[in-house]
């Protein structure tokens, strides 16, 4: 998940030096660090589950249901008899395999027409924020949930559904940082030149904003974990018995008396990782100089 | 200024219109007839055939839009398909009991986080900032059903102050959802204060750093004078805007909380609208909600514009 790929730029340094400087940067900003190490921690994890425990995350064991914390099960057991900590191990996988998915299709998409925006300007500048505006007032957990109910529940649904969410609010910043771009004099330069949109945008104005890509990719990656995963808790995202933190909290709460550790241990996977996530966030954008704090919206 | 006034409501009531367009269409795209769901599986065809010619399912798209608008605009919203009630009554009912929880969400966490984020921001880089910006993080990073259900696990649980979940309806009186109101509000207080306490914590600490601040201490005056006077009324210009766009927010946030305490709002409404494929039910809560978030940047605009001068300006030349 790091986020250091610059495509090819516009003024001759080789990619080689840009992204050692952008490293460089990074290595600055101790928040980025703990942050994307935190990440990493969770994305190894995930990859590794079945290295690290011995339990079947799915298999029920009726004889070994709702036990405490204790010496074979680390976080007790469900109300099925799985081990917690196994689910929670493999719970990663699902909430981090969407959520990057849904986070990369949201910023690709979301980066083009935002360029687009800003660079053609005009009616279509004009139509398109009319109707981001539009969706946009929709609240994000209803566009989700129809857009769920309409096409079903599996994965790529929720990608699709995500995108639909987020990518008004995604568009709305870079198009705003696009813009500041778009007046030099290498974008007038070049479309003199007679170069189409697309490879001024590829060329001039994506390498002028890709700091701003970064820390909004990070950003809205700690918001797509929560909303997938609050769309799991709702019984809307991953189907039973796939493990996934959301779906773990739903199911482990009626048991919240009983074995109080069967719910916060999914809960402390998530939260570090969003922590995580919006650690990195805030040290890219303090290392490179991008305004994080605005609109507070979800 | 009053022609700013003026393109700003109107661009609003576009905003609007486009939403209702979209949110007809997307529940039009829902899957399932209506006709058939009502009649249920076993309906023989010419009987589904009868009952689409009686909703008007057999009528053009614009036409059957613009009769749910015209409706929608008195106040109709048809009927439910579970329920068989006016589903306008329906949604004001579960809206009024939202409003009860957003009332007092509003309260926690605009009054909590200011002063939060005042501290924060005037105890820059020193202790109490961290701590602050820390658990603000924390409350950031963590969803609303988490929040709510550690908030079960030490409030209802650990010390049975409040009810864990609520046991009335959508009909049930103030007095009987007071108690049960507190524990939904402090989750989503908690969430929404945390991006208040950082736009809080910036914007102070931007005034802090601007000259006629240094004038004003440079004047004598007492540093309590000159946070109240000087700095707090600039610093709370843009945590406003936050805080409008957060009550927009709110509509989402509670549907996830009111359904961890089965409390009787509009966001339980809205999940059991989609569950059961409520047709009707769920065009008017998007619509509703889409009020709701028109309504609120609009004020956050309108807000921005009273309280700042060069904004005021600006509108009048343009």
């Amino acid at each position: 998940m790091t986020t250091l790929d610059t495509p090819a730029p516009a003024v001759p340094v080789t990619p080689a030096a840009r992204a050692v400087r952008a490293w460089h940067t990074l290595r600055s900003s101790r928040t980025a660090v703990i942050g994307l190490a935190v990440v990493a921690v969770h994305v190894l994890i995930a990859l590794l589950a079945p290295l690290l425990t011995s339990y079947d995350p799915v298999a029920n064991d009726a004889g070994q249901a709702l036990l405490g914390p204790g010496r074979h099960h680390w976080a007790g057991t469900d109300q099925y008899g799985r081990d917690v900590l196994t689910r929670v191990l493999y719970g990663g996988r699902y909430a981090l395999g969407v959520s990057a998915a849904a986070t990369v299709l949201t910023i690709a998409l979301g980066t083009v027409i935002g360029c687009t925006a800003a660079l053609r300007g005009g009616w279509f500048d004009d139509l398109l924020g009319r109707v981001l505006d539009a969706v946009l007032s929709v609240p994000s957990i209803l566009a989700l949930l129809v857009v769920v109910t309409a096409l079903g529940t599996g994965p790529a649904v929720i990608v699709l559904a995500v995108a639909v969410v987020y990518v008004p609010q995604v568009v709305r910043v870079i198009r705003g940082a696009a813009l500041a771009v778009v007046p030099a004099d290498y974008v007038t330069a070049a479309r003199a030149r007679g170069e189409g949109t697309w490879s001024i945008l590829r060329r001039e104005v994506l390498p002028n904003i890709v700091d701003v890509v970064c820390v909004e990719f990070a950003m809205r990656a700690s918001w797509v974990v929560l909303l997938i995963s609050s769309l799991s808790f709702l019984g809307f995202g991953a189907a039973p018995p796939t493990p996934d933190w959301g779906l773990m909290v739903a199911e482990n709460r009626t048991a919240i008396t009983v074995v109080p550790m069967a719910s916060l241990a999914p809960i402390i996977a998530l939260a570090t990782l969003v922590v995580g996530l919006n650690l990195a966030a805030d040290g890219l954008s303090k290392a490179w100089g991008v305004d994080r704090i605005r609109k507070g919206s979800r | 200024m009053l022609a700013f006034l003026a393109r700003r409501v109107s661009a609003a009531v576009g905003t609007l219109f486009l939403s209702s367009v979209l949110v007809f269409l997307a529940v039009q795209a829902l899957p399932g007839d209506v006709a058939g769901q009502i009649l249920g599986k076993d309906a023989t065809p010419d009987a589904v055939a009868a009952l689409r010619g009686r909703l008007g399912l057999d009528r053009p798209a614009w036409e059957r839009y613009a009769d749910w608008m015209g409706g929608a605009l008195h106040g109709d919203f048809g009927t439910s398909l579970v329920s068989q009630r006016p589903v306008g009554g329906e949604v004001a009912a579960h809206l009024a009991n939202s409003a009860l929880i957003a009332g007092v969400t509003v309260l926690f966490a605009v009054t909590g986080s200011i002063v939060l984020g005042v501290i924060a921001g005037l105890y820059r880089d020193r202790w109490p900032d961290h701590l602050i910006s820390t658990v603000s993080l924390v409350g950031m990073s963590v969803p609303e059903f988490v929040v709510a259900t550690v908030l079960v696990l030490c409030f209802s649980i650990a010390l049975p102050w409040f009810p864990a979940v609520v046991l009335y309806g959508p009909d049930a009186s103030v007095g009987q959802l007071l108690p049960a109101v507190w524990l939904p509000a402090l989750a989503l207080a908690v969430v929404m204060a945390a991006y208040i306490v950082r736009m809080a914590r910036t914007s102070v600490i931007d005034v802090m750093a601007g000259e006629y601040v240094t004038t004003a201490r440079l004047k004598g005056l007492s540093s309590w004078r000159v946070v109240t006077r000087h700095a707090l009324p600039s610093a709370l210009l843009p945590t406003l805007h936050v805080i409008a766009l957060n009550v927009a927010w709110l509509v989402g946030g509670v549907a996830v909380v009111e359904n961890v305490f089965n409390y009787p709002g509009i966001g339980k409404l809205m999940l059991s609208s989609v569950q059961n494929r409520d047709l009707p039910v769920i065009q008017a809560v998007a619509l509703v909600s889409a009020v709701v978030y028109t309504v609120c940047n609009l004020a956050a605009d309108l807000g921005a514009m009273a309280l700042n001068p060069k904004l005021r300006t600006r509108g009048r030349t343009r």
